[in-house]
C-alpha cells in the first residue's frame, strides 16, 4: 500500500471521550494512526509535506463504532450488502461496524465468520466485524462453535433478535464463552408474552387494535439473564434495553457486581409509541417503541451511564416487506446514517455533554469488544469523524446510500452534517460543498 | 307513510359533501357531521321501505366491494346500499389463503385502482390495512372492518338503530359485553357512542379486555351482572373464535355461564333494556336464544335493516364530494 500523505487536522473541535476533553484541538495522522494531538487550535509551522484541513470549529471525535448493523449478506442481498452497509457506514461517520449472524445461512461457524471477514477486506473501506451465533442457526438450541468463531475473528456472541427461551441454553452459551472470555448479548424478550406482538401494550395500542405485548415482558426476561451471568461469572451484554422496569433491574444487578453492559438503539432514544399511531411501519420496530415514561427513563439511563453503548440497530427490510398492514410488516430500520445526528439530538435538545454522548458510540462499544478505537491520542488509530454539529439536515430516505429505504427517521429535521469520516488515516467520505 | 317525492327530496337536502375524502374511522368526525350523517341514513330508512327504491345519486359510478375476510352481511349491505343509489358494483373477495396477504393487499389495491373505480369498500383481517390502501389508491376508500380497529359503518348504524328505537343516543347508558380486545365493533362504537352523548360501558373477562381499555373514557366491568346494571342497551360482541390463537376463555361452557346474555342476566338492566348484536351470533355462547329473538327487547333484526340505510348515507355523501371534484389523493 502506498504511503499516505501526512494529514493535520486544525482549528477543530476536539471531543475525546476517553479524557472527557471537549474543546480547541488540533492533530496529526500519519501511516495511519494519530501521531500527534494539541489542544490548541492550530500547529506553527507545518512541514509543506503536511495536507492541512481546517475543520473551521467542527467537532472532531473518534469514528463510531456500531455493534448492532445487519446486513442481508449472505442470502438476502438486495435489502443490503456489506458494501452498501459499508458506504452508509462510512456516510454516517461509522468506522466499525459489528455484522449481526442472524443471515441466511447464520453466521454459527468459523468459515462464516471468514467469509465475512474476507468481504470486508474485499470493499476495503470501514473496519467489518463480526458477531458469532450464540446458537447453531440462531435457533437457541444448541451451542454454536464458540471458540473456533473467536479465533476466526468473532467479536461477541448472539442470536440477534431471538430470545433463548430455554435456560439450561443460555446458561451453558453463557458459562462456555467465559472459557474464550467474550460477551454474550441476549435480548430480554420473553418469547412467550411476545410472540406474535408488534407494539408495546397499552391505551395506544389497544386504540389501533394491535397485537401488543406488555413492557414487562422485558424486565421479566432480563431478571433471568441476569441470574444466569451472575451463576456463571459471564460478560453480559442486554441487546437493546427499552423499559424504565427493565433499567431498575439492571442497575440493582450492576450494584451487585454483576458484569452486564447494556446496549440502547437510537431509535427507542428518539421515538415513542405515538409514532406507530398512523400505522407508519417504518415505526415498526423490534422491540417495539415504548411509553414516553419508558423513552425519558432510557435518556437518564444514557446520561448516568447505567447504559453504556447506543447502537443503529441497522436493519434493512426492503419496500415490498414494509408496505404491509402494520402487523405483517418486516420490523426494523435503517440507521448507519442517522446514527450520529440523532445522538447528537439530546446535545441539542437536553444539552447532554458531547464527550458522554460520544462515548456511548465509541470508546464503551470498543472497550466491550476488544477493539482499540475510540481515543484521541497519540498512536491510537486514525478513526475519525468530522461533523458540524449544529447543520440542520432534512432526512429522506431515498437519498440514503443503504439498499433498502425504511429509516423511522424519513421526513424528519436533525441536526449534525458528517463532514469527513477517516478509517485508519485515509478518508472515506467526504461531504459535498 | 311518507310519498316518493317528499322522500327524495329530503335525502337531497340532508345530502352533504362527507369531510374527507375516506371513511376510514368515525373518530375525525365532529358532532354535527355525525348528526348530519345520522339525519340523512334516517331519511335512508324511509327510502328502503318503499317498493322503489332506486336512486340515481352514483349513477356512473362504481363501487367494489374488496373483501380478503368472508362476510356475509356487510358485503351484500353495501352491495345493495350501492345499487339502490344506482352504482355498478362489483364483488371481489380473494382468497388469502392462496397467496401472501399483504402482497395481495397492495397489489390489488393497484391494480383495481388501474380500473378507475370511484369507491372502494375494503375489508381485511390487519388493523390499518384500509388506511394503508387509502394511501396507494385515487378513489374513495370505506372500512368495512380491518382487523381489531375500526368497523365505521357498524357504529353508524347501531347509532341509526338507538336513535330510531329509543329516539337518541345522547344520555343513554350503554354496556358493550364480551370480547372487546379483538373487536372493531367495540372500537369504533365507543369513540362515536361517545361523541353522540351516551356513557359506554365495557364489560367482558380480563383476558378479553385491551389493557389500555381504561383510557377510552369508559367505566370497566369484569362482572356481566355489575356491568349491565341499570343500562338502557347492552350491545353483546361476537366471541371471536377464528381470531384466538390461545386459550382466552376455558370453555365456551363457561364463557356462556359468566358472560353470557340470558333473561336472568338481563333482569339487572334498567326496564326496557334493548338488546343488540352486530352479528353472526353464536348462540348458547354469548347470547341465549330466548334474548336474541324476544321481539320486545332485541333490535337484531333492526340493525341489520338499519345497515342499508347507513351505507346509503356514506356512500352518497363520499359521492357529494366527489361530484365536488375534490381530488382524493392529492
Amino acid at each position: 500500500m502506498a504511503k499516505l500523505q501526512p494529514i493535520a487536522f486544525v482549528n477543530a473541535r476536539l471531543v475525546d471521550p476517553e479524557s472527557g476533553y471537549d474543546g480547541p484541538g488540533a492533530l496529526v495522522v500519519s501511516d495511519g494512526v494519530i501521531s500527534d494531538v494539541a489542544r490548541r487550535p492550530t500547529y506553527e509551522g507545518l512541514s509543506s509535506e503536511v495536507r492541512v484541513i481546517d475543520c473551521a470549529g467542527a467537532m472532531l471525535a473518534p469514528g463510531l463504532v456500531d455493534l448492532r448493523v445487519k446486513t442481508g449478506e449472505p442470502g438476502a442481498e438486495p435489502k443490503e450488502t456489506l458494501k452498501s452497509a459499508s458506504r452508509a457506514a462510512a456516510a454516517g461517520g461509522v468506522t466499525s461496524i459489528v455484522i449481526q449472524p442472524d443471515t441466511d445461512p447464520a453466521i454459527d461457524d468459523p468459515a462464516m465468520v471468514d467469509f465475512v471477514l474476507r468481504r470486508a477486506r474485499d470493499i476495503d473501506l470501514v473496519h467489518v466485524l463480526a458477531a458469532g451465533a450464540a446458537t447453531k442457526g440462531c435457533l437457541g438450541e444448541r451451542i454454536a462453535e464458540l471458540g473456533l468463531m473467536r479465533e476466526a475473528g468473532a467479536v461477541y456472541f448472539t442470536d440477534a433478535d431471538h430470545s433463548i427461551a430455554d435456560s439450561r441454553v443460555l446458561r451453558r452459551v453463557l458459562s462456555y464463552a467465559t472459557g474464550f472470555g467474550v460477551a454474550v448479548a441476549h435480548r430480554p424478550a420473553d418469547p412467550y408474552l411476545s410472540h406474535g406482538a408488534c407494539a408495546t401494550e397499552g391505551e395506544m395500542a389497544a386504540r389501533l387494535g394491535l397485537p401488543s405485548t406488555p413492557a414487562v415482558a422485558e424486565r421479566i426476561m432480563l431478571e433471568r439473564d441476569l441470574a444466569l451471568a451472575e451463576i456463571t461469572g459471564a460478560r453480559l451484554i442486554v441487546d437493546q434495553i427499552t423499559t424504565a422496569d427493565a433499567l431498575d433491574s439492571l442497575n440493582r444487578a450492576m450494584d451487585r457486581g454483576v458484569k452486564v453492559c447494556a446496549t440502547a438503539s437510537i431509535n427507542h432514544l428518539h421515538f415513542n409509541e405515538i409514532d406507530i399511531g398512523d400505522y407508519r411501519t417504518f415505526a415498526r420496530l423490534d422491540p417495539p417503541l415504548r411509553a414516553e415514561s419508558d423513552r425519558q427513563a432510557l435518556i437518564e439511563g444514557l446520561l448516568s451511564g447505567l447504559v453504556e453503548v447506543v447502537t443503529s440497530a441497522h436493519t434493512p427490510a426492503p419496500a415490498e416487506d414494509k408496505r404491509l398492514p402494520f402487523a405483517e410488516a418486516a420490523p426494523g430500520g435503517i440507521g448507519l446514517e442517522t446514527l450520529l445526528p440523532a445522538l447528537l439530538a439530546l446535545h441539542h435538545d437536553r444539552g447532554a455533554a458531547l464527550p458522554i454522548l460520544m462515548r456511548a458510540v465509541t470508546l464503551a462499544p470498543a472497550r466491550l469488544i476488544g477493539l482499540d478505537a475510540g481515543r484521541i491520542a497519540p498512536g491510537a488509530v486514525a478513526d475519525l469523524v468530522l461533523c458540524h454539529i449544529s447543520a440542520p439536515v432534512h432526512i429522506d430516505a431515498e437519498k440514503l446510500l443503504s439498499k433498502s429505504k425504511n429509516s423511522p427517521f424519513d421526513g424528519r429535521r436533525l441536526q449534525g452534517q458528517v463532514l469527513l469520516t477517516m478509517v485508519s488515516g485515509r478518508i472515506v467520505h467526504r461531504a459535498e460543498p | 307513510m311518507d310519498s316518493a317525492p317528499d322522500i327524495e327530496e329530503l335525502i337531497r337536502k340532508r345530502t352533504f359533501a362527507f369531510p374527507s375524502p375516506h371513511l376510514l374511522s368515525l373518530s375525525g368526525l365532529t358532532r354535527p357531521d355525525a348528526e348530519a350523517l345520522l339525519a340523512l341514513a334516517d331519511a335512508f330508512v324511509g327510502l328502503n321501505r318503499r317498493t322503489e327504491k332506486k336512486l340515481s345519486t352514483l349513477r356512473g359510478r362504481t363501487l367494489v366491494n374488496l373483501f380478503f375476510e368472508s362476510s356475509t352481511r356487510t358485503q351484500s349491505s353495501f352491495e345493495l346500499a350501492a345499487k339502490r343509489l344506482g352504482a355498478d358494483t362489483v364483488n371481489m373477495s380473494p382468497r388469502a389463503s392462496s397467496i401472501t396477504k399483504g402482497e395481495t393487499l397492495i397489489d390489488t389495491a393497484v391494480t383495481l385502482n388501474a380500473m378507475k373505480p370511484d369507491i372502494l369498500v375494503v375489508r381485511h383481517s390487519a388493523s390499518g390495512a384500509a388506511a394503508l390502501l387509502a394511501q396507494k389508491v385515487s378513489c374513495s376508500v370505506v372500512n368495512a372492518g380491518d382487523g381489531w380497529h375500526e368497523h365505521p359503518t357498524q357504529a353508524l348504524l347501531d347509532a341509526l338503530t338507538l336513535n330510531r328505537a329509543l329516539g337518541k343516543v345522547e344520555g343513554l347508558t350503554i354496556s358493550i359485553c364480551g370480547d372487546v380486545m379483538h373487536s372493531r365493533v367495540a372500537r369504533s362504537n365507543v369513540g362515536f357512542l361517545q361523541l353522540l352523548g351516551a356513557r359506554v360501558r365495557l364489560v367482558g373477562p380480563p383476558t378479553l379486555m385491551p389493557s389500555g381499555a381504561e383510557g377510552w373514557g369508559c367505566e370497566v366491568f369484569h362482572d356481566l351482572r355489575k356491568g349491565i346494571a341499570g343500562a338502557d342497551v347492552v350491545m353483546m360482541l361476537r366471541l371471536q373464535m377464528e381470531r384466538m390463537d390461545g386459550a382466552f376463555v376455558p370453555s365456551t361452557r363457561e364463557y356462556f355461564r359468566y358472560w353470557g346474555l340470558d333473561a336472568e342476566a338481563l333482569s339487572h338492566a334498567a326496564p326496557g333494556v334493548r338488546v343488540m348484536h352486530p352479528g353472526p351470533m353464536n348462540r348458547g355462547v354469548e347470547i341465549d336464544s330466548g334474548v336474541a329473538d324476544d321481539p320486545k327487547v332485541s333490535l337484531i333484526q333492526s340493525q341489520v335493516e338499519m345497515g342499508v340505510a347507513a351505507r346509503m348515507a356514506v356512500l352518497a355523501s363520499l359521492a357529494a364530494r366527489l361530484d365536488n371534484g375534490t381530488p382524493v389523493n392529492g
